[in-house]
C-alpha cells in the first residue's frame, strides 16, 4: 500500500503581540482562518489534533467549532507540542483515516513565565535553592562552548537578533516590530555571559492551525496546496548535553536535533542543499547558530563566514526564520512548532508580504528544539 | 528521592559521590543504581577531586525565589559551569572564581558540601 501525499491546504496565524484574549479565543480564531484559507467548512474535518502547554485543552474548542463528533485528540508535549500534533495529523491523512485533519497549537504565558521545579525535573532541591534551575544559562553556556571551539564571534550573536528584529518590522502578525541594530543589542546589559537582553525571545501569546489534506481533496479544492514531505519528532539519545542537567558525558555531544533534521531529509528524499528557506529554533540568538550547522545547512564554525555578509537574511542564500523567528515573535509553546509551518507555507506559496523570499522558494524547512531534549523538523515543497 | 545529591563529605572526603556502570565503564552524577546509557547496574564510586572547566556562564541575575534563596547578605552575580573529570562526566557546579578569571580548560578543585557541588580554582 503507497501511502497518501500529505498536503498543506489552509494555514491561519493570530498575531503574536498581548492582547486580553484568550488562548482558547486565540486558538478558535486561528482555526476559523486556516478553514476559511482551505475554503472547507469546520463539518468538512475528519480528525484533529493540538494542544497548548498553558492555555487548556484543545479538545474544548469544538464548543465554539461545532460539535461535529470527530475525534479530538489534546497534545502536551512542552516545545513539541505543535509538532506532535502535526505528526498525528499526518499520520491520519496518510493512513487513509481521514483526508481533511486539523493541527492547532496556541499558548499565552504571562511576563517571567516558566517556573520549573527541581522535583519534576528528578533533581535534588539543592539545584533550585542554589540557582542553578534557571534555562538561560544552560543557553549561554551551550553557546559560550561553540563559540570556544568553532571561533563564533559575539558580533555574530547579536547580528542573528539584528536580523530577527529587522524581519519583525515586516512581519504584520509578530510582537517585536521595532529594529534594534547589533550595538544596541550587544549594550542591552548582560544575562547570562556571552548572551545579552535582546538576545532572547521571551513568553508570549498566539496560535496557529494548518488545514491538511489528501491528494484527492487538494485537486478538488484547487489554489496553492502546499506538500508536507516529512514531519518527524524525535527525543534525546545518550551522550546530548541539554537544560536543567547535573552532569552530561565526556565526549562531543550527540544532537537531538541533527537527528531529527536527518530523518526528515531521508523522508523527504531532499537533502541541506535543496532547501530554499528555513525556520530554526531561535530561542536565543547563539541557537540559530548551532542549529544552521547541526541541520546540516552549514558545517560547524562557517556561521561566521556567512551570517556577517547577510547569507541568512531575506535576500541571502539562507534565509532563516524571515518571519523574525521566536526572537520577534516570542515563544507561545504550543503555537511555536505550527508557526514555522505557516511561514514556510506562505514563502512557498508566494504569500509572505514585505517579507517574500524573493526567485519564488520552492522548498523549505522547519525545526523546533526544546526542553528536555526534544526537536521536531518538517520539509515541505511547493 | 530520584537524583538526590546524597553527598556525605565525611564519607568520600568532600570528593563527589558518583556511579559506575559495571557493564558499559559509563560513570555519572549524582550517583544513579542504573546506568544512563544502558540501563544495568551502577556502582557508587568517588569522583576525581580536580578537574578542568569546560565551559561557563555568569548568573547576572537573582533567580526567581522560589526555588532560589539568595545568600544571607542578598544576591550577588556568581560564575557557574561544567568541570570536566577524568571519569568521563562533565559535573554542573557553582565556580567560587571570579567571572574575569573564567577561562575554558582552567584547572580547578570541585567539592561536594551542603548543596550543588562547588569548584575553585586549583593550585597548578
Amino acid at each position: 500500500m503507497t501511502a497518501e501525499d500529505v498536503l498543506v491546504c489552509g494555514a491561519g496565524i493570530t498575531s503574536f503581540a498581548r492582547t486580553e484574549e484568550s488562548g482558547r479565543q486565540l486558538a478558535v480564531r486561528a482555526v476559523r482562518d486556516a478553514l476559511a484559507d482551505a475554503g472547507l467548512p469546520w463539518a468538512r474535518v475528519r480528525a484533529a489534533y493540538g494542544g497548548s502547554d498553558a492555555a487548556g485543552n484543545a479538545d474544548t474548542l469544538v464548543a465554539e467549532l461545532g460539535l461535529t463528533g470527530i475525534p479530538f485528540t489534546n497534545v502536551r508535549n512542552g516545545c513539541a507540542t505543535g509538532g506532535s500534533a502535526l505528526v498525528s495529523a499526518v499520520d491520519a491523512i496518510r493512513s487513509g483515516a481521514a483526508d481533511v485533519a486539523l493541527a492547532v497549537g496556541f499558548d499565552k504565558h504571562p511576563r517571567g513565565a516558566f517556573d520549573p521545579r527541581p522535583a519534576d525535573w528528578g533533581l535534588d532541591e539543592a539545584y533550585g535553592r542554589d540557582g542553578l534551575m534557571v534555562t538561560t544559562q544552560f543557553f549561554a553556556m551551550k553557546i559560550q562552548r561553540y563559540m570556544h571551539d568553532y571561533g563564533i564571534s559575539p558580533r555574530t550573536l547579536a547580528l542573528v537578533a539584528e536580523k530577527a528584529y529587522a524581519n519583525g518590522v515586516l512581519n504584520p502578525h509578530a510582537w517585536r516590530r521595532k529594529p534594534l541594530d547589533a550595538t544596541e543589542i550587544l549594550a542591552s546589559g548582560m544575562v547570562n555571559d556571552p548572551l545579552t537582553r535582546y538576545m532572547f525571545c521571551s513568553p508570549g501569546q498566539g496560535a496557529v492551525a494548518l488545514v491538511l489534506c489528501s491528494r484527492a481533496v487538494a485537486r478538488r479544492l484547487g489554489g496553492t496546496a502546499v506538500a508536507l514531505r516529512a514531519a518527524v519528532v524525535r527525543t534525546r539519545r545518550f551522550g546530548s548535553f541539554e537544560v536543567f542537567s547535573p552532569w552530561a558525558p565526556s565526549g562531543t555531544p550527540t544532537s537531538v536535533t541533527a537527528d531529527a533534521a536527518q530523518l526528515a531529509f531521508e523522508a523527504a528524499g531532499l537533502g541541506p542543499g535543496d532547501i530554499d528557506v528555513c525556520q530554526l529554533q531561535d530561542t536565543e540568538s547563539g541557537a540559530e547558530v548551532m542549529h544552521m550547522a547541526e541541520c546540516g545547512f552549514c558545517a560547524h564554525g562557517d556561521q561566521e563566514s556567512l551570517i556577517p555578509f547577510g547569507a541568512t537574511g531575506i535576500g541571502g542564500s539562507l534565509p532563516v526564520n524571515t518571519d523574525g523567528g521566536c526572537i520577534a515573535n516570542g515563544e507561545p509553546i504550543g503555537a511555536s512548532g505550527l508557526r514555522q509551518v505557516h511561514e514556510i507555507v506562505q514563502q512557498l506559496r508566494g504569500r509572505a508580504g514585505e517579507r517574500q523570499v524573493p526567485g519564488g522558494p520552492a522548498t523549505g524547512f522547519t525545526h523546533v528544539y526544546g526542553a528536555p531534549g526534544v526537536s521536531a523538523c518538517t520539509v515541505l515543497t511547493r | 528521592m530520584e537524583g538526590a545529591l546524597s553527598a556525605v563529605p565525611s564519607e568520600t572526603g568532600g570528593r563527589l559521590r558518583g556511579s559506575r556502570c559495571a557493564d558499559c565503564a559509563v560513570a555519572a552524577y549524582p550517583a544513579d543504581p542504573a546506568c544512563p546509557r544502558c540501563g544495568g547496574p551502577a556502582e557508587p564510586v568517588a569522583l576525581s577531586g580536580t578537574g578542568t572547566l569546560w565551559t561557563w556562564t555568569v548568573q547576572r541575575y537573582a533567580p526567581k525565589s522560589p526555588p532560589y534563596v539568595p545568600p544571607a547578605a542578598g544576591f550577588a552575580p556568581f560564575t557557574v559551569g561544567y568541570v570536566e573529570l577524568a571519569e568521563g562526566v562533565r559535573v554542573l557546579a557553582v565556580l567560587d572564581i571570579r567571572p574575569e578569571d573564567a577561562e575554558i580548560g582552567m584547572p580547578l578543585t570541585i567539592t561536594a558540601g551542603d548543596g550543588v557541588p562547588r569548584a575553585t580554582g586549583a593550585v597548578v
